[in-house]
C-alpha cells in the first residue's frame, strides 16, 4: 500500500456522509447477501425436516403459523427479493442497460420499491 | 480453491449461478403455486422425480458457489489480517462444503 503523505482531512462520519440511492442499493445488496448466506443451513435443515418424516413435514408446514417464524419468512422474502432484483439490475448494467447516471438512479428506486412490494405481498398472503 | 474461483472466472460464475438460480426460483415458485404437495408422500414423490432432484441439486450447487464468491469478496474487503483472513476463508469454505454434502445426502436419500 502506498504511504499517504497527504495532510488533507479524512472525513468518515458515516452519519453525515450523504449516500446516493445507488450506494444504498450496493450496501443493501451486500447486507442481504450475507444474511441469505447465514440462512442457507436453516433452509437445508427445513428441507431435511420436511422429507424426514410426516411429522417433520407438518412441523415445517406449521412454522408459518407461528408469529416469529411468519415474520422471519416475510423478512426472508424481502431480503431475497431485494437481492434478486438488485442482482438483475447489476446484470443489466453489465450489458450497458440503464447505465447512465439518471437511469441507474431510477433503476435503484425501482429495485427498492419492488423489494418492498414483494415483502408486502408476502405479508398479505400469510395474514 | 480460491485460485480457481477468483478474478474473471469468479465474476462469470457469480453471474451464471445468479442466472440459473433466478430462472429456477421463478419456475419452482410457479410450480409450487399450482402443484402444492398435499401431504408428506406427495412432497417426497415430487422431490424424488429425476427432473426435480437434478434441477434442485444444480440449484444448491449454484447457491453454494454464489455464496462462496460473494462471502469471499466480503472477507477480502474487510479482513486485512492474513491469519484472520485465512481462518475466515477456511471456515466459510468448510461450512459451504458441509452444506453441499448435507443437501446431496438429503436428495439422494429421497431418490433412493
Amino acid at each position: 500500500m502506498a504511504h499517504n503523505n497527504n495532510k488533507r482531512p479524512v472525513f468518515l462520519n458515516l452519519f453525515r456522509i450523504h449516500l446516493p440511492v445507488t450506494a444504498v442499493l450496493s450496501l443493501a445488496h451486500r447486507a442481504t447477501g450475507i444474511l441469505l448466506f447465514l440462512l442457507i443451513p436453516v433452509l437445508i435443515y427445513l428441507l431435511h425436516l420436511s422429507v424426514e418424516s410426516p411429522q417433520g413435514f407438518h412441523q415445517v408446514q406449521a412454522l408459518v403459523d407461528r408469529p416469529l417464524w411468519r415474520s422471519l419468512v416475510i423478512l426472508l422474502a424481502w431480503f431475497l427479493a431485494h437481492h434478486l432484483f438488485a442482482g438483475i439490475r447489476y446484470l443489466l448494467l453489465d450489458i450497458d442497460i440503464g447505465i447512465s447516471a439518471a437511469a441507474s438512479r431510477r433503476g435503484a428506486w425501482v429495485v427498492l420499491f419492488a423489494g418492498v412490494l414483494v415483502m408486502l405481498m408476502t405479508l398479505v398472503m400469510l395474514l | 480453491m480460491s485460485r480457481h474461483l477468483s478474478g474473471l472466472r469468479a465474476w462469470l460464475l457469480q453471474r451464471l449461478s445468479a442466472l440459473y438460480m433466478g430462472i429456477y426460483l421463478l419456475i419452482f415458485l410457479f410450480y409450487m403455486l399450482f402443484h402444492a404437495p398435499a401431504d408428506y408422500q406427495a412432497w417426497r414423490d415430487t422431490l424424488a422425480g429425476p427432473w426435480m432432484s437434478l434441477t434442485m441439486m444444480l440449484f444448491f450447487a449454484a447457491l453454494l458457489i454464489h455464496a462462496w464468491v460473494g462471502i469471499r469478496d466480503v472477507i477480502l474487503d474487510y479482513a486485512h489480517n492474513t491469519a484472520l483472513r485465512l481462518g475466515m476463508l477456511t471456515l466459510t469454505s468448510l461450512a459451504l462444503l458441509a452444506c453441499g454434502l448435507w443437501v446431496l445426502d438429503i436428495l439422494l436419500t429421497v431418490m433412493a
